[in-house]
């Protein structure tokens, strides 16, 4: 079981309070947790990542175990932490505007 | 008893407005989607419990929502903006070529015959279409595909296509605007498009007359008068009588033929709206004074309003699709202004009330008048 925490604009638009905790079979990786966090939530699509080139959008970023994992691959294996539901997957928003 | 529903978009949020026919005691909802931007909200005239509305964010994106009860629930719909093919470039502010990006949806314009039906304006400027509630957006890539594309550039604001204008006599035209493009028409539904500029002169630019590369502000057309449009353009105020072929300068005494908004009272296609703003490098309103100006003659001679709106220390802007009227007997005429304030005019411009004094910036104000 996967554990994510979402930016409270993104909780709201999907209508969650909380965590969000995913069955993601295999190896957990970015892409398969955000496959999964879509299909369960599809009104998400697009405001993470890019619809078409997947990019994650460049004001967003993916943190867990202390680390930034922004800029490791998509298809990289999260932490074991992660992976085991000990210690969740934070996608945060930048801060930034006003 | 009539009543109208003024949908307010904002920096942070959405607002709705609802009074009787009166137009004196409000009833304010939301905000809905708080902290996001919502660039624009708007019923569909056949069905008005159909409404769309325009939610972005820097940080997450474009959103699309739709409501089917007048603005109570929302369900967030499409939002999958690909431009048809491959988009090209435009040019940048410095004259260099710019690959076309989705950025947001600035006007969304519900069909006047389904409520399905509904287009987008967007950012980098293209329309869009859907016919299936906002899931799934199409684009109209005849526009863009028009020749002119590369010469497109944007305004201050961005290159957005921000008016959306049915011919409600043949659904086979449409009018729409481009900061800083043009105007253009379409009469075959969307497939192929002209621009629609001669007439506007824009000393700013390197040839003043061009064919496209006008910052057009917006444009307004009453039902009854399709060939009649009017203009604000980032200097001048504007009219058409023949469907765009050519247009000719109505400024007259205004104090500042600069401004955002123009808009058409509903009863009478021959009075007109603006709010002059001071411009270029301010953008508030001129002298501190908050005036909308009235003409009755399609333009030219023009009327100050000011009963009810601040005469001094007022530094504010009223946004391009910051201004909508109503249809009931006596005409009411709703802007919103950067400072936050939602005015109201239940007697065509004579008087003006706040509804709401501190609200985000106003993005966009439309009105639905309900039987």
């Amino acid at each position: 079981m996967i554990r994510v925490e979402l930016p409270p604009h993104l909780r709201g638009l999907a209508r969650i309070s909380g965590e969000v905790q995913l069955e993601i079979p295999g190896r957990a990786t970015p892409r398969s947790v955000l496959d999964a966090l879509e299909a369960r939530y599809p009104m998400l699509r697009g405001a993470i990542r890019d619809h078409v080139t997947q990019e994650r959008r460049p004001f967003l970023r993916f943190f867990a175990c202390g680390e930034d994992l922004s800029h490791e691959h998509l298809d990289t294996p999260l932490p074991e932490a992660v992976t085991s539901g000990k210690e969740p997957l934070l996608i945060v928003g930048a801060i930034a505007g006003g | 008893m009539s009543k109208v529903r003024v949908l307010v978009g904002t920096r942070k949020g959405a607002f709705i407005l609802s009074a009787d026919g009166k137009r004196e005691k409000w009833d304010v909802s939301g905000p809905h989607f708080a902290g996001w931007e919502l660039y624009h909200l708007k019923g569909s005239p056949v069905d008005p419990n159909r409404i769309y509305a325009s939610q972005s964010s820097g940080w997450f994106g474009q959103i699309v929502q739709h409501s089917n009860d007048g603005g109570k629930t929302w369900e967030a719909v499409g939002n999958k903006f690909v431009y048809d093919g491959v988009p090209g470039t435009h040019q940048w502010y410095d004259g260099t070529a710019h690959p076309w990006e989705f950025k947001r949806v600035w006007h969304l314009e519900p069909s006047l015959t389904d409520p399905d039906t509904v287009y987008a304006g967007v950012e980098d400027a293209a329309l869009f279409l859907s016919k299936d509630g906002g899931q799934n957006w199409q684009e109209l890539s005849g526009l863009r595909g028009h020749g002119s594309g590369p010469h497109w550039q944007p305004g201050a604001g961005g290159m957005c296509l921000h008016s959306i204008i049915q011919d409600p006599g043949n659904s086979e035209r449409m009018f729409i605007a481009i900061s800083a493009a043009g105007a253009f028409r379409t009469d075959d539904a969307g497939k192929t498009w002209q621009p629609i500029n001669r007439g506007l002169n824009s000393p700013h630019i390197p040839d003043p007359t061009a064919e496209v590369g006008h910052c057009v502000h917006h444009l307004a057309m009453h039902s009854s008068r399709p060939n009649v449009l009017f203009m604000q353009k980032h200097w001048d105020v504007l009219r058409t009588d023949n469907a765009g072929d050519s247009w000719q300068e109505i400024s007259g005494n205004l104090p500042s033929d600069f401004g955002f908004v123009i808009d058409v009272h509903a009863h009478e296609p021959e009075t007109i709206y603006v709010v002059p703003i001071k411009s270029d490098s301010e953008h508030f309103t001129p002298d501190g004074k908050l005036r909308v100006y009235r003409s009755r003659t399609c333009g030219n001679e023009w009327e100050a309003l000011t009963k009810g709106l601040p005469q001094a220390d007022c530094y504010v802007n009223v946004l391009r699709d910051a201004m909508a009227v109503d249809s009931l007997d006596e005409c009411g005429v709703y802007f919103g202004t950067t400072g936050g304030q939602v005015y109201a005019s239940a007697d065509a411009g004579d008087t003006w009330a706040a509804i709401v004094r501190d609200f985000p910036a106003v993005l966009s104000v439309e009105v639905q008048t309900l039987q």
